[in-house]
């Protein structure tokens, strides 16, 4: 495998002995639907969780569940404890200078429509331009497209370049009058990974505020708030070993101090009155109601396992993985890969293959214990611009192997023979 | 070209009249003035059907359907669109999933029984059923 790897794959990786050790964690590998060991390729959806996760939710349900702040018991400040601590690994794990920025909420999207009602809200007015890209998943489009109807807002897009990349130069021009930018950092359908600080700081210079979305960034390589010079970014627990039901926003402390409270309720106030209300600081002022305890303690085991291996070992892994699928794709006839080459992807790869529909291709797949997605995958206006109503997704993650590569690629071949296609 | 066996239960559903009714969808097209249109979508897959009906004391005259979609939902409009014409309103309201599913005579999981019926539905709500 070593031998094809691109440059931007040199350095640590992941052995198969490594590989072996993880793939060992995690206990839903041992499955075997329809007979078939499972191969799961669906990971940008959401991925596995390994025994260490699974077991840190347990451990709290049995051994310390109790609401947090306020408890006046030892069990309760240990749920207590346990809630922040995942805080601070996460801003460690994401390069915040501080955790109170990093706001638990229940996903990528939740995060998303927190920035679009609190500071979309407060911030822009009839006539602004919302900046977006043609390449969002629909968490990033739609809650921007109902801000803009609220408010009068006009939204642009930057336009996708006929290899999958962003269209650069004409981001100063589409800037022009921004009040705000969102973007993905990588494509969740075309794998690309977009360069996040450079429109991070084009975005600063033209006076807009960015809004990353990182949940297809932060599972599979190192990312550094910091570095990256934005001001929002929102990702999900569920993509990155974690449990479903949490997810992260950070936000640039200045900007959230200054933010009035999305949903309300107990927990994110200081005083109330019957007439009458203060708000607590951030960021209890934006996790309102008893929170998702056991899976923040889940999210906060997920970064210990990721910062363990090495993230920059699961990026160079992962790249490795999306390069020799890529090289055994190139091989099949009728099959046509969506997206850059790979110098600017990920380990997500789109694919049609002749008159063969996702759905069918999927079903096929499935039969061989292969998950892969087929659809849309929440990027409709982009399939449209793609001209294919559907493609089917393979993603990878670290606990994928290059026996699994070879495996898709046999049921590719099969759903060509059942389809009779040459 | 491995023998058959070696598909594992897949060429069960994507028999040759399947591929065939997929490949060359029959009644394909629309009609000019329909009596009775509707199109409809599945929005989990993007599966996409129109229907035109033409019709006459009752009948179904002529019909015509556009889709894209999967092998099993277009396959599975193709033949509807053969089993309705001729038929009277009456005999299409009384049509059920069951014999959506004996028509295609094929075993369609949960997970597919949306596309397989899209067809019935759309035609259903173009009759107004």
């Amino acid at each position: 495998m070593t031998a094809t790897m691109p440059q931007a794959a040199v350095g640590a990786s992941l052995s198969p002995a490594a590989v072996a050790r993880i793939r060992a964690d995690f206990p839903i590998l041992q499955e075997r639907p329809h007979g078939k060991p499972l191969i799961f390729l669906d990971s940008a959806a959401s991925s596995q969780k390994p025994v260490q996760v699974i077991e840190a939710m347990d451990d709290y349900y049995r051994r310390y569940h109790a609401n947090i702040h306020r408890g006046i018991y030892h069990i309760s400040e240990l749920a207590t404890e346990a809630y922040e601590e995942a805080r601070s690994a996460i801003a460690r794990f994401i390069g915040s200078p501080c955790s109170a920025e990093c706001i638990f909420v229940r996903n990528a999207t939740e995060g998303i429509n927190l920035v679009a009602y609190s500071w979309g809200r407060s911030n822009v007015r009839a006539g602004d331009v919302i900046l977006l890209t043609e390449m969002e998943h629909h968490s990033n489009l739609v809650p921007w497209q109902m801000l803009a109807q609220e408010k009068g807002a006009r939204l642009r897009f930057v336009p996708v370049t006929a290899d999958g990349r962003l269209d650069m130069n004409r981001l100063d021009t589409l800037l022009d009058g921004a009040r705000l930018f969102a973007f993905t950092a990588v494509s969740n359908t075309l794998g690309t990974i977009n360069p996040v600080r450079e429109l991070c700081l084009r975005a600063r210079a033209a006076g807009a505020v960015s809004v990353v979305d990182a949940c297809q960034a932060v599972p599979r390589m190192p990312v550094d708030v910091t570095q990256w010079q934005c001001d929002f970014a929102a990702f999900s627990s569920h993509k990155m070993l974690g449990p479903t039901g949490i997810g992260v926003l950070w936000g640039r402390k200045d900007l959230l101090d200054a933010m009035p409270p999305f949903l309300t309720g107990g927990g994110m106030i200081n005083v109330v009155r019957y007439d009458r209300t203060t708000f607590a600081d951030v960021p209890a002022r934006f996790e309102a109601g008893t929170p998702a305890i056991a899976e923040a303690v889940g999210l906060g085991a997920a970064v210990a396992y990721l910062t363990a291996v090495g993230m920059e070992r699961v990026a160079r892994y992962e790249h490795e993985l999306a390069a020799l699928a890529l090289e055994k794709l190139r091989g099949i006839g009728q099959v046509v890969v969506y997206g850059p080459g790979i110098e600017h992807r990920t380990g997500v790869i789109s694919i049609t293959v002749g008159d063969i529909h996702a759905h069918d291709l999927a079903s096929i797949l499935d039969r061989e214990g292969i998950c892969v997605r087929a659809g849309h995958h929440c990027n409709q206006p982009l399939m449209e611009k793609l001209g294919v109503p559907a493609t089917t997704r393979a993603s990878f993650y670290l606990y994928n192997t290059p026996d699994e590569i070879d495996a898709l690629i046999a049921g590719l071949e099969k759903a060509k023979r059942i389809f009779k296609l040459t | 070209m491995r023998p058959a066996d070696d598909l594992s239960g897949m060429d069960e559903l994507y028999r040759d009249f399947i591929l065939d009714h997929y490949r060359n969808p029959r009644n394909a097209g629309t009609l000019e003035a329909p009596d009775a249109s509707c199109e409809d979508l599945n929005p989990l897959c993007g599966d996409r059907i129109r229907m035109d009906v033409k019709l006459h004391d009752g009948i179904i005259e002529d019909i015509r359907f556009q889709g894209r979609g999967c092998a099993i939902s277009q396959a599975s409009a193709s033949l509807l669109t053969e089993t309705v014409k001729g038929k009277t309103v009456a005999e299409v309201a009384a049509l059920g999933k069951d014999d959506v599913l004996a028509n295609l005579g094929i075993p369609i999981s949960a997970a597919r029984l949306k596309c397989a019926l899209l067809g019935l539905s759309v035609l259903k709500r173009a009759l107004k059923l």
